[in-house]
């Protein structure tokens, strides 16, 4: 089955309880299979020039344009992580093994849980406002009409950037945090910034920096999904346009935390 | 061509389309007229498929539209050229990559024919010279001849336009309708114009259909339809000052004013 776009002129304004767990439904189901269609045209994207160019410029919106904000938070993340748990590990007189507290929180959750949330907010809203504001304008319905698949057209290079761009960020992010980090141990700690080094590589494995990408990625197909679905389901013009993205923010910021979680059960047990 | 079979339409429990049943002919200017919100955009919606019909079937060349998935709507969609109220021009490209969109993404042809058949749609509705702007950088009424020259470019059989002459002044209105009405002659499209603006109507129309509640009021000629008694259109008729000797005589020079191949009437 293919995701189709005439939720965009739904029938239903339901009120009754059923109809809007109904609704609730229809909107997951929709936006799994806008993902899943859009996953499924990734080899188009590989094969024609123009969708690889399309691909290499979304690629750049997520990822570079992203990069300042990213190197901000991800530097005073582990700067702020540093000092908190640093402070607290000098009254044990362990504050020499800051680095490995640093590099582990980095590289497990706050590299994914932080960019998910810059994601969602830079390219999330982005893309549900952009989306939205072409629905709005019966750009998508043109689109649909000229035969042109929306979701080929419009979702498939964003989620393909996203995907990429996603965990490369997140891994960005934790450099970036441990070098903060090594700043602050060295500053305020009086932590020699090469042992900080060497203690937080040491401390560093595969498995988390495994789990902490594969996070990213997560992250990555659930906010362009719930973007991109948010920006097709757009009515009612600029004010819908409004709603569309404050939506997709929230519902992606909620997503990263429970999503987030999941994944850590997931791969941590007690 | 176009074949509408017992339509109904519900939208937000509100009755749209009431029952519709309705024949386009192949290669004539067919109006749907109707005050704001009595469901105009939402018939043309119907007959590309970008609404289901809560009941009843749409046909087009022989297709069912209303039931048809993938390739067959895909089929049927590519007789269609769609000009949209506001031209639904892609705005981070250039008129002439909008105009091209359709050509690139469907047809496996070189750049060069791609950039030929560009520069005639362009030039068939005067924008040769724009094709580098952008869609924020040109007005309301040549936004809509670059939708117009996208909608042709594939050489459709069909062409829907959705208020093509609103918001523009009556000069650059009458130039669409000439543009309309040139297209019908010269390419034998089918036409089908969905407008408030009933002088345009009468000058360019074969036939003219209102939308009353949900049902169409008799189709008929522009002549015939500014002699209606029917009230509704009467009142229609009446707020736009065209009385029932009408103006459907003078159409001839209007649309010249536009049009290389005015066409002729019986």
């Amino acid at each position: 089955m293919r995701f189709t776009r005439e939720c965009l002129y739904a029938d239903c304004e339901e009120t009754s309880l059923y109809q809007l767990i109904q609704q609730l439904f229809s909107i997951v189901g929709r936006g799994t299979l806008l993902t899943v269609e859009a996953i499924l045209l990734f080899p188009y994207q590989v094969v024609n020039h123009r969708a690889r160019k399309e691909f290499l410029r979304q690629a750049y919106v997520v990822g570079i344009k992203s990069l300042p904000v990213v190197t901000l938070v991800g530097l005073f993340i582990g700067m702020v992580l540093a000092l908190q748990v640093g402070l607290e590990m000098r009254r044990f007189n362990q504050e020499y093994y800051i680095g490995a507290g640093v590099m582990i929180s980095s590289l497990r959750e706050m590299g994914a849980f932080m960019t998910g949330l810059i994601l969602s907010a830079c390219v999330g809203s982005s893309m549900a406002a952009q989306i939205g504001t072409m629905t709005v304008n019966d750009e998508i319905a043109a689109l649909e009409i000229m035969s042109i698949n929306p979701v080929r057209y419009l979702v498939a290079p964003r989620l393909a950037a996203m995907m990429v761009m996603s965990p490369l960020l997140a891994f960005y992010s934790c450099v970036l945090s441990v070098i903060g980090g090594g700043i602050v141990a060295k500053t305020q700690l009086s932590v020699p910034f090469m042992t900080y080094m060497k203690i937080a590589v040491d401390s560093a494995d595969r498995y988390d920096l495994f789990v902490g990408l594969l996070k990213a990625l997560i992250f990555g197909v659930l906010i362009t999904g719930i973007s991109c679905l948010e920006g097709l389901r757009t009515t009612q013009g600029a004010v819908g346009v409004g709603r569309a993205t404050r939506q997709a923010v929230v519902v992606s910021f909620l997503m990263v935390l429970v999503v987030g979680y999941m994944v850590t059960r997931m791969f941590y047990t007690l | 061509m176009i074949r509408f079979e017992q339509v109904t339409k519900i939208l937000g429990g509100q009755k749209i389309l009431d029952d519709v049943s309705l024949t386009i002919e192949k290669g004539e200017i067919f109006t749907i007229i109707g005050s704001s919100g009595s469901g105009k955009s939402v018939t043309l919606k119907h007959i590309v498929r970008l609404l289901t019909p809560t009941h009843g079937k749409v046909f087009v060349d022989g297709i069912e539209v209303s039931a048809a998935e993938g390739a067959e709507l895909e089929k049927a969609r590519s007789l269609f050229g769609y000009l949209f109220q506001g031209g639904a021009l892609l705005g981070w490209m250039s008129v002439f990559d909008n105009v091209a969109l359709p050509l690139r993404e469907r047809e496996r042809i070189s750049e060069a024919e791609v950039e030929k058949r560009v520069m005639e749609s362009l030039k068939m509705v005067g924008l040769e010279n724009d094709g580098h702007k952008f869609p924020n950088e040109i007005s309301g009424g040549m936004q809509k001849r670059a939708g117009l020259a996208r909608a042709i470019i594939h050489r459709p059989q069909i062409i829907l336009y959705d208020e093509p002459t609103s918001g523009l002044d009556p000069v650059t209105a009458r130039t669409i309708d000439a543009l309309i009405h040139r297209l019908n002659a010269e390419l034998g499209i089918t036409s089908v114009v969905v407008t408030h603006d009933l002088q345009g109507a009468v000058l360019i129309s074969d036939r003219i259909a209102m939308l009353v509640r949900g049902k169409f009021v008799e189709p008929s000629t522009p002549e015939a339809f500014i002699k209606a008694t029917h009230p509704d259109v009467r009142a229609f008729l009446d707020a736009q000052f065209i009385p029932p000797e009408g103006m459907a005589g003078q159409w001839q020079s209007a649309v010249a004013v536009g049009s290389k191949t005015p066409r002729t009437k019986e």
